[in-house]
């Protein structure tokens, strides 16, 4: 039975759940990096995939209806960094504002293109890079050689050293944990935020864009609490993007074990309670404190 | 010799306040140039007009004899000018070398080429006795290190023109000395220092000329070695100023706080008071006397009842105040001038006829039942107010607008008016300018003439010397050793308190 549940199909069901979680997750990560509470994930990845099928229904290119699942994502974004940033409103309320918007939004523009209120027309999906060793397992094989998921792995990977490895990494975390500082050493606190912010809005609506295409259409709702889970990971790995990704991979697992088990002898209420018990566990025994950065959530006032 | 700064007629107005008005300073090149007043003379907002974080209203600045146009740190930087605040600048869980390539980073291949500036700043640290730890987090190392990582990082960008705000407030006794010898180097090697403090000791000890503010506007410059800090309290505040407190000989009545082996264990396991015994008699000041962080706060709030002693006993009058609630102890007859005002001793959003009453809230003629009676508070709090010379007069002004002075005037009042037979004032004029702390030590001196019992902890020597009539020193969570006052030098007091000399017995003789 332990083969059946991890085969390689067990794998990719892994994986297609990890990586919207992941890209969403770095996204919070240089948000919050940034000192901007980013809760507003969740309508960023809604609006994302809403745009990707759009421009991908119209255009017939899934290449560019990706650009337009970036684009989608950049917008929620650089409205929620405006109200955080600029107006020094409320992060929460911004992002939660911004959660109910992207909800009602794209729901009335799906009623208006394609008169149906729950969901769009199917679309393509993004080609595969052909990966002759699966060829007798096509599911497997068209997941794989999604280039988003080695784009993923790559952008994990990067943001780790750009981070903490880079000028701009150094900048943005010290606008994170103390914008005084960063301000009186000539850094642009303002700017540096701007990034931050603009950065999650890429890759959530990255995130966005890979439901749809796995997809194959928008439905209403599609993020389903996505965009929390993302923040919850991001949490769990300490606003670190690898340790990021690693509570994402940890969610994708137990999510695809709950989806491997269900049917079986063990009561379904009980199963699809895995995920979240795994997150307690980890978050309760294992991760420790887990500090945020310092000015996190907190407008940053020029004159005092 | 030439100017390195000019500030010609600088204006600077907050909402309704002038804090800088038409202010003319000039610093010669080279120069160590102390900035004095009282807080809220000025002094900061001048400097961090300089520095680029406000914008002048009117006037002109002139660095190395050049009109300059500073709109941001960014400029300042660019022009030489270095800042070391009164309150660090630096992200607590970055590494003390992120720290100080921050805004200035050296890049190779784009990733941050720490190898290269580990090497710079290696040479720039040796060259001016500015060892610090650099991959330490900052928020690991302490304050006098802290505050070289400021001094490098100005360095660092090359400045010549170094600003530091009230830099002593922080330090103990040794790590200013350490720091002065800095200061001395860096003005050998031609670099023009501003000093910003109220200490006219530091003034006279380091400096070269000296500019007196007063209420936004300058009132004096004089070269240092032509004045006599008499003479710089009475341009700073006014009037003439004791700067010497007068106290009578007195004779010590009997014991009234008495601690008997009080020994306090931390969470972690750390012994941080190891058998202190301590008896403070009424009508007798005891000083505690000690680098921060050898247990005395801690032994404040075990007495104080906010933490509870492992082992040991204490008394007030002979009644047992070991494990009891603040409100317990207070109710025992001890009152406490915490050593963080804002954390501890007021709530900053309440008025000050309110922050009056903290603690005697529960006290009939304050109110009874659900009702205050807020005839009561508001005559309780004129009378304090007149009589603590408080200002604004106002009852109803919020705790959080006050000058550090007036909040520490406010808690003074409030905790002598429980008229209790112990007061334990820690740090009492932390923060505190010339003109309150002249009244405040006047009126601990009273209160002790009044037959009270006072333990003062603070980490300024000077206050201990001019008000204690014993001092306890403190190092490793014991008292060392227990002189009495007019018998021990200043530089004999340094070795106990940095451990280099111990007292033959835990409980020293009284003399």
């Amino acid at each position: 039975m332990i083969s059946q549940i991890f085969s390689l199909a067990f794998l990719a069901q892994t994986i297609r759940i990890t990586v919207p979680y992941s890209l969403a997750s770095l996204g919070g990560v240089y948000s919050e990096r940034g000192g901007v509470v980013n809760i507003a994930l969740e309508g960023i990845i809604l609006n994302g995939a809403f745009c990707a099928t759009v421009g991908t229904y119209y255009t017939g290119s899934p290449w560019f209806g990706l650009l337009c699942g970036i684009a989608g994502g950049l917008l929620v974004a650089a409205i929620h960094a405006v109200i955080s940033i600029h107006v020094k409103a409320d992060q929460i309320i911004s992002g939660i504002a911004l959660n109910l918007f992207a909800v009602g939004i794209t729901k009335f523009v799906l009623q208006i293109l394609f008169q149906s209120s729950s969901n769009s027309p199917r679309i393509a999906g993004l080609p595969y890079i052909k990966l002759a060793f699966l060829k007798d397992q096509p599911d497997v094989e068209h997941l794989l050689g999604n280039p988003l998921v080695l784009l993923t792995v790559l952008i994990v990977i990067a943001s780790h050293f750009i981070i903490f490895k880079t000028r701009f990494g150094l900048r943005l975390r010290s606008v994170g944990e103390n914008p005084e500082a960063a301000d009186t050493v000539g850094i642009s606190v303002t700017l540096y935020r701007y990034y931050g912010v603009l950065i999650s809005g890429v890759l959530a609506g990255l995130a966005g864009a890979w439901l749809a295409f796995d997809q194959h259409s928008f439905t209403d709702g599609m993020s389903a609490g996505r965009g929390y889970i993302a923040l919850a990971a991001m949490i769990v790995g300490k606003w670190n993007p690898l340790g990021a990704a690693a509570a994402c991979l940890l969610f994708g697992f137990a999510e695809s074990l709950q989806i491997q088990l269900q049917g079986g002898s063990l009561p379904t209420q009980f199963i699809q309670m895995i995920p979240y018990l795994a997150t307690i566990i980890v978050l309760a025994g294992f991760i420790g404190k887990s500090a945020a950065p310092g000015a996190d959530g907190i407008p940053y006032e020029k004159e005092k | 010799m030439p100017y390195a700064v000019e500030l010609l007629n600088i204006t600077k107005r907050f909402a309704r306040t002038v804090a800088n008005d038409e202010v003319t300073l000039k610093v010669q090149s080279g120069t160590i140039h102390a900035l004095v007043g009282e807080n809220g003379a000025g002094k900061t907002t001048l400097m961090e007009t300089l520095y680029g974080l406000y914008q002048p209203d009117a006037g002109i600045i002139r660095i190395h004899e050049k009109e300059v146009s500073i709109k941001s740190p960014h400029d300042s930087i660019r022009n030489g000018i270095g800042m070391v605040h009164q309150h660090f600048m630096l992200v607590g869980p970055m590494t003390v070398l992120e720290n100080i390539v921050l805004g200035a980073e050296t890049t190779r291949y784009s990733l941050l080429d720490l190898k290269k500036t580990t090497a710079e700043i290696s040479e720039l640290g040796g060259r001016f006795s500015l060892t610090v730890p650099l991959n330490e987090k900052v928020e690991n190392v302490g304050v006098g290190i802290q505050q070289r990582v400021e001094i490098l990082k100005a360095i660092y960008r090359k400045a010549d023109i170094l600003v530091l705000d009230e830099p002593t407030a922080v330090l103990t006794p040794q790590e200013s000395t350490q720091l002065f010898r800095i200061l001395s180097e860096l003005k050998d090697e031609g670099k023009t220092i501003v000093l910003i403090t109220h200490k006219l000791s530091e003034v006279m000890a380091i400096s070269d000329h000296v500019s007196v503010m007063r209420r936004g506007k300058i009132v004096g410059e004089v070269e240092t070695a032509s004045t006599s800090p008499e003479e710089l309290a009475e341009m700073m505040v006014g009037r003439r100023i004791l700067l010497r407190v007068e106290k009578n000989d007195r004779k010590a009545g009997d014991p009234v706080l008495s601690i008997n082996n009080l020994s306090y264990i931390d969470k972690r396991g750390v012994n941080i008071l190891n058998n202190v015994s301590l008896e403070v008699a009424s009508g007798e000041i005891l000083g505690i006397a000690g680098v921060e962080g050898n247990g005395q706060s801690q032994l404040v709030e075990c007495i104080t009842g906010l933490l509870k002693p492992t082992t040991g006993s204490m008394s007030v009058d002979g009644i047992q105040i070991a494990g009891l609630t603040p409100k317990e102890v207070f109710a025992r007859g001890l009152a406490h001038v915490p050593e963080d005002r804002i954390k501890r001793g007021l709530v900053v959003e309440m008025d000050v006829a309110e922050n009056l009453i903290l603690g005697l809230h529960m006290q009939k003629e304050f109110g009874t039942g659900l009702a205050m009676n807020l005839k009561a508070i508001e005559e309780n709090a004129r009378f304090l107010i007149t009589k603590y010379d408080i200002r604004p007069m106002n009852p109803d002004a919020l705790a959080r607008g006050l000058s550090g002075g007036n909040q520490q005037k406010v808690i003074i009042a409030r905790e002598l008016s429980r008229n209790a037979q112990v007061i334990v004032a820690s740090q009492p004029t932390r923060g505190v300018d010339i003109g309150g702390i002249e009244f405040i030590h006047r009126t601990l001196v009273e209160a002790r003439d009044a037959g009270k019992a006072i333990l003062m902890i603070s980490a300024d020597l000077n206050e201990i010397l001019s008000l204690s009539d014993r001092i306890a020193i403190m190092y490793g969570g014991q008292i060392v050793k227990i002189f009495p006052n007019n018998k021990v030098k200043e530089s004999e007091l340094g070795l106990y308190m940095t451990g280099s000399k111990r007292g033959s017995s835990q409980k020293a003789s009284d003399g």
